[in-house]
């Protein structure tokens, strides 16, 4: 990629299709320390921002005919909540607000970044990766703690023919700890492949010829973004249901 | 990681000298600790918010809202049962007003009936009386009659016989009558 900037450079294409996901300071010029406020602090904060007026500004009236937006809180509440009352059954519906935090930041995370110019906060394996290894971790130490030792059985598959069971149990412990991983890279894989399409789209637009084609792509790529920022958020919320009820009941 | 950024502790390793990225800014892990951070205060305020109060508060909202449904549908039912129970008072009033009317009706004529029937008897002695009354004048009459014609016959008879030039034989006139009368 930066070969290919220094190459643009001089010329009218130039594409930094990367520049988006930079990490900067927000006062000053100074080093990304630890505790530095960044674009990054203000976007997590912009995704707090954006659940309170999802979920709480609308339904601080608490009104029995739900208006518009307390509709959509209920909605949402309801989709998650379904979600894993389906998946995991009862016992799974202690572990709601820990899923709804998941999803519920996700979407506002990956929304918030369909604003031009925004910082997306979800195209970053260092956010993804530690939801996923929470969600890893989680599922791991419930899995032991509801059912000891029993939860190895998730391994060793007694439905299989006995010869089959140790190459199986290998295969299951292998795409157990793969978990985590393809658990984040999908959702930073495909939000930032989207972006950063839409930003070459974006850098085709200087050529005069070009640019309306340019322009319809982006529109394009745009529509096919919001359905993934929607759809990614989905699916890292039904895995994490998926895998908890593996913890919960590991007999398949 | 072309060319030496010019203000190493601005720019990092992960930016070059025009503030662009160099390779992918997913894989700086420079920023990780700060993402990290910031991440993980943002989880947990957002997991406080969700479980103090809004998914308190919309789980409240959603089982009210399921009362109220549940209490209204009984209501309802309520009131439907009342209206059942309405028309089928309306419905016993009506047919207990058609009985009672009949009940009255078939009074009166009973005893219009009663009053006819006395009325009827009444006149029914009187006219036998008066029937038996005009009987016994008429057997009167008769008898009276029956007497004049012996007489008459008798008178006749011997007048008869007397004009025929005979002697008028009080007692053979009178057997004969009596048995030409018998006969």
């Amino acid at each position: 990629m930066a070969t290919e900037t220094t190459a643009a450079e001089g010329s009218s294409l130039v594409f930094h299709p990367m520049d988006q996901f930079i990490v900067k300071p927000l006062f000053g010029d100074g080093a990304v320390g630890m505790f530095t406020i960044t674009n990054v602090t203000l976007w997590l904060f912009l995704a707090i921002v954006a659940i309170v007026l999802l979920l709480i500004w609308p339904t601080s009236k608490r009104a029995i005919v739900p208006t518009r937006m307390q509709s959509v809180a209920e909605l949402a509440y309801g989709f998650i909540y379904k979600m894993l009352e389906d998946i995991c059954g009862k016992e799974g519906v202690k572990y709601f607000p820990y899923v709804m935090t998941l999803f519920m930041f996700i979407v506002c995370a990956n929304f918030l970044g369909m604003i031009p110019m925004s910082f997306t906060t979800t195209s970053h394996f260092a956010v993804t990766i530690p939801l996923a290894l929470a969600v890893f971790l989680t599922v791991t130490v419930l899995g032991f703690v509801k059912n000891g030792a029993g939860f190895l059985s998730l391994f060793w598959v007694s439905s299989a023919p006995l010869a089959l069971r140790p190459i199986l149990a290998i295969i299951e412990l292998i795409s157990y700890f793969v978990r985590p991983v393809s658990h984040s890279i999908r959702l930073a894989g495909n939000v930032m492949a989207g972006h950063a399409v839409i930003k070459v789209f974006a850098g085709f637009a200087a050529i005069a010829a070009i640019s309306p084609v340019s322009v319809l792509a982006i529109t394009a790529m745009y529509g096919l973004e919001v359905l993934v920022s929607f759809i990614q958020a989905y699916v890292f919320t039904i895995l994490t249901c998926v895998y908890l009820k593996d913890a919960l009941h590991p007999h398949h | 990681m072309a060319t030496e950024p010019v203000n190493e502790e601005v720019a990092g390793s992960c930016v070059d000298a025009g503030g662009s990225a160099i390779g992918m800014p997913q894989l700086c892990f420079d920023w990780f600790p700060n993402q990290i951070f910031w991440l993980v205060i943002t989880l947990v305020v957002i997991f406080l918010v969700l479980s103090r109060v809004a998914l308190p508060r919309i789980a409240a909202i959603l089982a009210e809202r399921k009362g109220t449904i549940t209490n209204d549908l009984a209501a309802a039912e309520d009131l439907k049962a009342k209206a059942v129970e309405a028309e089928e008072a309306y419905n016993k009033a009506l047919a207990d007003a058609r009985a009672e009317a009949q009940r009255i009706a078939a009074e009166a004529r009973a005893e219009i009936q009663s009053g006819l029937d006395d009325a009827i008897a009444k006149a029914d002695a009187e006219i036998a009386a008066k029937a038996a009354e005009s009987e016994k004048a008429i057997a009167e009459i008769r008898a009276g009659a029956l007497e004049s014609i012996q007489l008459v016959a008798k008178d006749t008879a011997a007048e008869l016989v007397t004009a025929l030039g005979g002697e008028a034989d009080a007692k053979a006139i009178d057997s004969a009558v009596d048995a030409q009368m018998k006969g």
